[in-house]
């Protein structure tokens, strides 16, 4: 292949991917409602979306939820992997069988099973977000799973059996010994299970209070509304997301820059 | 009394507590929703409800087309730009990997929307390719899913084969054909399944591209409006199958992240 045919393709798929996210980001500074007419320069999208409580409240909120679904997330995945590591074949290839079915599954699925496991059957409220909380765990632990595995076969066994020899508890040589050489596999499972959260639709539809909303939900519902100002004030949002995205990605490039150099 | 020694093997246990609660109970509830009525009889109503009835056969072949198409782009759309991204001889390349990466971190429902306002300007009225909107939708939105698993497949061929191929005489597109191709299967496999089972289900995608044919995820939702638990549980288990017999006719690597190895 030419050349510049490699370097047409690659930037033609570039343009499909970004073009929408562009577009809408100039006209998030425009006061007009309808992409593709004449607009002025205007920030009242992002006043609208700093200042109404509605919108805040919705940010906020997806923001909390993520971290603490992440947090049961990594701390049950973590576990279960050491756990699984050091169990007997049967009782550990059970667990990473059933650690993939959320996986696999299609996430309407994982939802509304929740749902009814917990709503339907138990009859706890939505209004308690513990349906809500158990859902998305239920979805990222998986992945934190996945992610501290490998990290678990990497290590150096022998260096927990040095600690015992040198008079360690179990517990100390595991804290001391065995966690922080996995610290990396739990930190990108963490990261992950954010992510997934974030981006979560479907477990959020099926088992969220009514009066609380994820970014998802929240967008989701807009589209189909007529608020203008709201649906406008949701460019402005994708806008800013996307300049944290950049930004995160382009710290995070520099250090593995540095980290190459060093 | 014997003293509670600490053990490593103990550290399972609340995961495995989890697993069971929270992973095996829904599906034996969604079983037992599946084939019960109203006044919790056994029956199996909902099931050949489900085979029976034109509406939903129709929505099943509906979805069946729209993750079948969809799956095709993305793979044709996919295949050259890894190849091209894992072959180039760049010092970059990481970089523009993660430009390809990037997109998936905004809020899918944020990107759809910017999707759609782009799709109303060149169609003019979006209910008029309702199709067309739920390929190009779902494309957007999976593509990086096909992309990286077949960038990172074709990444660690062993790149002495290739040669091996030149320098026996084959031309590129010979090596390709020979070589590359047959070794990247790997990476398509996990691709596909992951772009083909989210697209069977994810109807907040055609919701908000105006598409109101039902596909097999918008069934369940109408069902969970309606309060209907045992024909959503019905829906449930058919999607459940498909996913069990699409697994296994992929030969699915347990242990291949393919998911999570995308998002970071």
């Amino acid at each position: 292949m030419k050349k510049t045919v490699k370097i047409g393709y690659i930037a033609l798929i570039l343009l499909f991917i970004y073009i929408p996210i562009l577009i809408l980001a100039v006209y998030s500074f425009t006061d007009t409602a309808n992409i593709g007419a004449k607009g002025h320069f205007s920030v009242k999208n992002y006043i609208t979306l700093f200042t109404t409580e509605e919108l805040l409240q919705m940010i906020i909120g997806t923001v909390l939820l993520a971290f603490g679904v992440a947090v049961l997330a990594t701390i049950l995945g973590t576990l279960g992997a050491l756990g699984a590591f050091y169990s007997k074949k049967r009782i550990s290839s059970a667990i990473s069988v059933l650690n993939q079915v959320p996986v696999v599954n299609a996430d309407v699925v994982t939802g509304f099973g929740i749902c009814i496991l917990l709503v339907v059957v138990f009859g706890v409220s939505k209004d308690t977000y513990i349906p809500l909380l158990v859902g998305q765990t239920t979805l990222c632990a998986p992945f934190v799973y996945l992610s501290v595995m490998p990290k678990i076969r990497q290590m150096d066994s022998s260096i927990y059996e040095a600690a015992l020899d040198l008079g360690a508890t179990p517990f100390t040589a595991l804290w001391r010994v065995v966690i922080p050489q996995i610290v990396p596999g739990i930190l990108s499972g963490f990261a992950l299970a954010v992510t997934l959260s974030l981006d979560d639709y479907f477990i959020a539809t099926y088992t969220k209070p009514a009066t609380f909303d994820t970014i998802s939900t929240y967008v989701v519902n807009a589209t189909k509304g007529s608020q203008t100002s709201i649906k406008t004030a949701l460019w402005a949002l994708s806008t800013v997301i996307f300049v944290l995205v950049i930004l995160f990605v382009l710290v995070m490039s520099l250090r593995s820059a540095k980290k190459e150099e060093g | 009394m014997q003293k509670f020694r600490f053990s490593r093997k103990s550290l399972g246990i609340p995961y495995a507590l989890y697993l069971i609660l929270f992973v095996v109970a829904p599906l034996l509830v969604l079983f037992y929703y599946a084939f019960t009525n109203g006044e919790g009889r056994f029956t199996v109503a909902n099931l050949t409800g489900f085979f029976t009835d034109p509406n939903t056969m129709g929505t099943l072949l509906y979805s069946l087309a729209v993750a079948f198409v969809t799956t095709m782009v993305c793979l044709l759309l996919a295949y050259p730009t890894a190849y091209i991204l894992a072959t180039s001889k760049l010092r970059m390349k990481g970089v523009l990997v993660m430009v390809f990466v990037m997109p998936m971190w905004i809020n899918f429902s944020l990107r759809i929307t910017a999707l759609k306002e782009v799709l109303n300007l060149l169609e003019g009225n979006l209910a008029m390719y309702p199709f067309l909107n739920a390929v190009v939708g779902m494309t957007y939105d999976f593509l990086p899913f096909m992309i990286l698993p077949i960038y990172t497949t074709i990444s660690k061929l062993d790149g002495s084969l290739r040669e091996a191929a030149m320098d026996l005489g084959a031309n590129e597109a010979q090596t390709f054909l020979k070589i590359t191709l047959p070794l990247s299967v790997p990476g398509i496999i996990s691709g596909v399944s992951m772009v083909f089972l989210p697209a069977m289900t994810n109807y907040v995608v055609l919701d908000m591209l105006y598409n109101s044919t039902y596909i097999m995820g918008s069934l369940i939702g109408s069902y969970f409006s309606a309060y209907d638990w045992h024909g959503g549980s019905m829906i449930a288990l058919v999607l459940l199958a498909i996913i069990c017999i699409f697994t296994l006719l992929m030969g699915g690597d347990s242990e291949e992240n393919a998911r999570g190895g995308a998002l970071l």
